[in-house]
């Protein structure tokens, strides 16, 4: 006990107030994170982490008799730093009591060197303290443009993480309207909006979710006749969440022309396939499937049904991959088609290679104009 | 014995089955076999003894119209999956 109360003591007298730091002609030093500084530091001081002063501070500063003021968020870390600074061989150092929060409080000048102002450092803390994000990939994010094909079962996880995570601007094509059986899946969706078009719907919920994503509503059906005009609005990449063949080959050729990659996804009862189309850098949906089935081998959810999470599985792929192309990180599934199945919890993989006879996407391709995609799909 | 996962879509013609054993050296053998106990799948996706366009033949991952087609050899322990698009998004 004595020795805590010794302890004590000494470190009070190590202490100096914020007031008494300013007025002090003393070298200030920051020995917070790399994060932290660059939210907020004060003008003119050195930046050294506690973990690395022993590494860094004699090569930095090579006066030893130089008086010492360091600072941290509260005063916790800057008491510590003064041991490791002490055994450096320096002089005069002290601790500047509570921290940059007290600096701040007397209204005393702090800069900051980041992008990002201190309401999306704190929402996005989650993403800058990972390595592969961090403020660049966050900064990166904030100005991607993600358009979504389709607000229903796949749409609804896809946009809901992608606005979470911050992705600027993000782009809804869907000219339904919310209708109660969507609800056991398309979370994006409420009782609430019941009648309400999908489009709005989303973008009440996505704006409410988060305030930093424009959200650009389409109240049509992808068709060749907007497509174009869609596709050329400056849209990094794409999310297919379609529920119908004809507009999955139509976007498929839409894509490979205007050379915007598209993060498939499609599912069925309990099975989901993911996989990424960029064009010329992989195949396109043409070289995976050159052909749709017959209708009536090819079901949709209102006739086959779904599982309510299945699409929550797969929209989430498709989210983690879009994130993925939108930051440059990972390996982007793409020439391979990923294959999940909830009942058996199986995920296979198959490889898809590029076609180079496809008439899309080919050395020598045959279609290079929309056709009749409705009599293409059906046509036998 | 080999194992052919069959799709979801396909399952009406193997009567509910997700997984079919199948015998053979190549993947027609297995197509034979396999489409001979269900002669609804062989209207399906093997009329005429060739394989439909609609459907994709993955042997160990790989689509067998990028190695030898329907002469691709499959062994013991292969697995096969039979794979249609989907169009769901819904």
């Amino acid at each position: 006990m004595a020795i805590l109360i010794q302890m004590s003591t000494r470190d009070r007298i190590r202490e100096i107030s914020a007031e008494d730091a300013r007025r002090r002609d003393a070298l200030l030093l920051d020995v917070r994170s790399d994060e932290e500084w660059k939210v907020g530091h004060i003008p003119g001081a050195l930046h050294v982490p506690l973990s690395q002063l022993e590494a860094r501070l004699p090569e930095l500063l090579s006066d030893r008799s130089r008086p010492i003021v360091t600072y941290c968020a509260v005063g916790a870390r800057s008491l510590r730093a003064l041991t490791t600074i002490d055994g450096l061989g320096y002089e005069d150092a002290v601790s500047m009591a509570g921290g940059i929060v007290a600096w701040r409080e007397l209204g005393y000048p702090v800069e900051s060197d980041s992008r990002l102002d201190p309401e999306k450092r704190e929402r996005y803390s989650r993403h800058l303290l990972i390595p592969e994000v961090g403020e660049d990939g966050q900064s990166r994010l904030l100005e991607t443009s993600i358009l979504l094909i389709g607000a229903g079962g796949l749409g609804s996880p896809a946009a809901l993480y992608l606005a979470a995570a911050g992705v600027g601007r993000i782009g809804i094509v869907d000219d339904d309207v919310v209708d109660s059986s969507n609800l056991q899946r398309q979370v994006l969706h409420s009782t609430a909006g019941l009648g309400e078009l999908k489009a709005r719907s989303a973008r009440k919920a996505l704006e409410e979710l988060n305030p930093d994503v424009e959200v650009v509503t389409y109240e049509e059906r992808l068709t060749s006749e907007n497509v174009d005009r869609i596709l050329s609005e400056g849209w990094d990449l794409v999310v297919d969440g379609a529920d119908n063949f004809p507009t999955r080959y139509l976007l498929n050729d839409a894509s490979v022309w205007h050379d915007v990659p598209v993060v498939h996804g499609s599912i069925f009862r309990f099975e989901g396939q993911v996989t990424v189309f960029k064009p010329h850098e992989g195949p396109c949906y043409r070289c995976l499937f050159p052909q749709p089935p017959p209708p009536e081998l090819a079901p949709s959810c209102a006739e086959g049904g779904v599982l309510g999470v299945l699409p929550g599985v797969i929209g989430s792929l498709q989210a983690s991959e879009a994130l993925k192309l939108a930051l440059g990180i990972g390996e982007p599934a793409i020439g391979r088609l990923l294959l999940f199945d909830a009942l058996s919890a199986r995920l296979d993989e198959v490889k898809v290679r590029r076609d180079p006879a496809c008439p899309v996407c080919g050395d020598d391709p045959t279609i290079t104009e929309y056709i009749d995609y409705v009599e293409f799909c059906t046509a036998r | 014995m080999i194992t052919i996962r069959i799709p979801p879509t396909l399952r009406t013609e193997t009567e509910g089955a997700s997984t079919v054993e199948a015998n053979g050296e190549t993947v027609r053998d297995l197509l034979d076999d396999l489409t001979g106990r269900f002669p609804a799948l062989r209207e399906r996706i093997y009329p005429q003894g060739e394989l439909a366009r609609f459907v994709n033949v993955y042997v160990e991952g790989e689509d067998v119209r990028t190695r030898d087609g329907l002469e691709t050899a499959v062994s013991e322990g292969s697995t096969i999956i039979l794979l249609p698009a989907m169009a769901g998004g819904c």
